[in-house]
This record gives structure tokens, C-alpha cells and sequence, in this order.
């Protein structure tokens, strides 16, 4: 079989990725973690009678622990396949990282494996927020300085912080 | 009104990182890392911010929040100590999550044994 021919067949045979399908999962299971983090952050606020900020930090505080947990029980990875990317965006994608390289490593011991290996997969968004943030922070405070970009606005600061403490 | 927004926004956000896992095949590190840098890209002009007002936690539980927050807390920083207050307050407003995610993840590594 000519070459050409050969890369013709392989074309046909090949598995197409199902971008609408695995879009719409996405979308679906995404959403739902949005919306059920706006639920707690409601019930946070209105049968805790937390300010907004804090009842934010505690949702996010939740959906870690969430992440964790399911992670360790195993049910976080079989959910990751079916919600693909609506269980690695959310935070608690974050925190299944940080789990599941913990616990690959505890074999090694508490030192050398949970506690060494817990940023592998991790760590790369680490750097990556330090260095954006870097960059884009002094790009920011020149723009404020000149008079381009907007100051911080005290109020919105006031809502966010203890608001996105991730 | 404000959890049709969460729906939409976090479903969104999510939908766009399988689109460029999908299309451009990446790896989800590589999605994961661009969308901090993305958050962070959308903080100059305090886009990010009206994101939030909208879409409450649909726009903080994606992680382009990280790069947000990280962003947020060094000009909150940079306001009063100059330009080093960038180094000073980067992750001023990230602490408890990061903090509660090194936590609950050795605490589960503990108590857990690997599945596979």
C-alpha cells in the first residue's frame, strides 16, 4: 500500500474528538458548580448571617475541602471523566490535583512522598500565577500611574477581599 | 437572577477550556496555567471585576479567579508601598485558599490510600 493511500485510510478510521458533546458536559457540569456555589454562598449569607466577603471564602473553603475528599475516595476521578473540563477548571480541580499527586506519592513516605510530591501537577499554576501576576501587575500600576487603567475601586476591594481568596 | 448568571458564566468558562482541549489539543495543564494568565490579563482594565458583580461565584470558582485575585492583591499592595508592594501583596488575598488546599490535601493523604 502507497504511502498516500495509507495516510488516507488512517483519515477515515480515525476517532474524531466529540468537540460538541464534550463542550456541552463541560458546560453542563461547570455551570453546576457555579450554581451550587452561589447557593452556599446564599445560605452563608443569609442563614449564617456572614458578610459577603467571608461567606464567599467559606464557599470556596467548602469546595476545596470537596475536591479533597472526593479525590481521596476516588470518586473525583471518575467524575473528572465524565464532567471533563467542568471538574478541572472549578477550584476544586485544584485541589484534586494537589490530592491525587499527594497520595501517588505516599508510598515513599510522609516527607519524601506526600509532602514533596504534592505540588507536581500543581505547581506549574503557581508559577504561571506568580509570573502573569508579575507581568500583568506592573503592566496595571504603569497604566494606573499614566491614567489609562482605573484606579482600584475601594468598594469593589471591600466586597473582594475575603471575596476571590482564589 | 444572579445564579442563571453563575450557571452561564461557570459553564462557560468551563466549555471554552474542553474547546481548546479539543481543538487545539492541549494538555489540561496547559489550559489550567492559560486561564490564570487569562484572569490575571483580564484585571488590568478591571473587567474581571463587573465578571464578578454579575456572575458571583460562577466567575470566582473557575480558576481564572487566581490570576484575578493575585493581580487584585498587588495593586491593593501597590497603592501604599509603591512599586514593591507588587512582590508584597501578590498573594495577600490567595492565602486561605491556598493555605486550606495544602491542608485538606495532606490531611487526605493521610487518612486515604491510593485507588489505583
Amino acid at each position: 500500500m502507497k504511502t498516500n493511500q495509507y495516510a488516507n485510510v488512517i483519515e477515515t478510521h480515525k476517532v474524531k474528538p466529540k468537540i460538541v458533546k464534550n463542550m456541552a458536559d463541560s458546560f453542563f457540569f461547570g455551570g453546576l458548580f457555579g450554581l451550587v456555589g452561589q447557593i452556599i454562598v446564599w445560605i452563608n449569607t443569609n442563614v449564617f448571617q456572614l458578610d459577603e466577603g467571608l461567606s464567599v471564602t467559606y464557599m470556596i473553603i467548602v469546595m476545596i475541602l470537596a475536591g479533597s475528599l472526593l479525590t481521596g475516595l476516588g470518586i473525583y476521578d471518575k467524575f473528572g471523566q465524565i464532567a471533563k473540563a467542568g471538574a478541572l477548571v472549578p477550584i476544586s480541580g485544584f485541589a484534586n490535583s494537589l490530592t491525587s499527586a499527594a497520595l501517588e506519592g505516599k508510598s515513599e513516605g510522609v516527607f519524601l512522598g506526600i509532602a514533596s510530591n504534592m505540588f507536581k501537577l500543581a505547581g506549574a499554576v503557581l508559577v504561571f500565577a506568580v509570573m502573569s501576576g508579575f507581568f500583568f501587575g506592573i503592566i496595571r500600576y504603569l497604566l494606573v500611574q499614566i491614567g489609562i487603567a482605573p484606579a482600584l475601586d475601594h468598594e469593589t476591594v471591600a466586597f473582594i477581599i475575603g471575596g476571590c481568596l482564589l | 437572577m444572579i445564579f442563571f448568571w453563575a450557571f452561564i458564566v461557570g459553564g462557560t468558562i468551563c466549555a471554552f477550556g474542553q474547546f481548546l482541549m479539543d481543538r487545539f489539543k492541549l494538555l489540561p495543564v496547559h489550559v489550567v496555567c492559560s486561564f490564570v494568565a487569562i484572569g490575571a490579563a483580564l484585571d488590568v482594565f478591571g473587567l474581571y471585576d463587573r465578571l464578578i458583580k454579575l456572575a458571583g461565584a460562577g466567575a470566582q470558582l473557575p480558576i481564572m479567579s487566581f490570576g484575578h485575585s493575585i493581580v487584585h492583591g498587588a495593586m491593593d499592595a501597590a497603592e501604599s508601598q509603591g512599586l514593591i508592594g507588587i512582590a508584597s501583596g501578590m498573594f495577600e488575598l490567595t492565602t486561605v485558599g491556598i493555605t486550606s488546599a495544602i491542608l485538606f490535601a495532606f490531611i487526605s493523604a493521610l487518612i486515604f490510600n491510593p485507588k489505583s
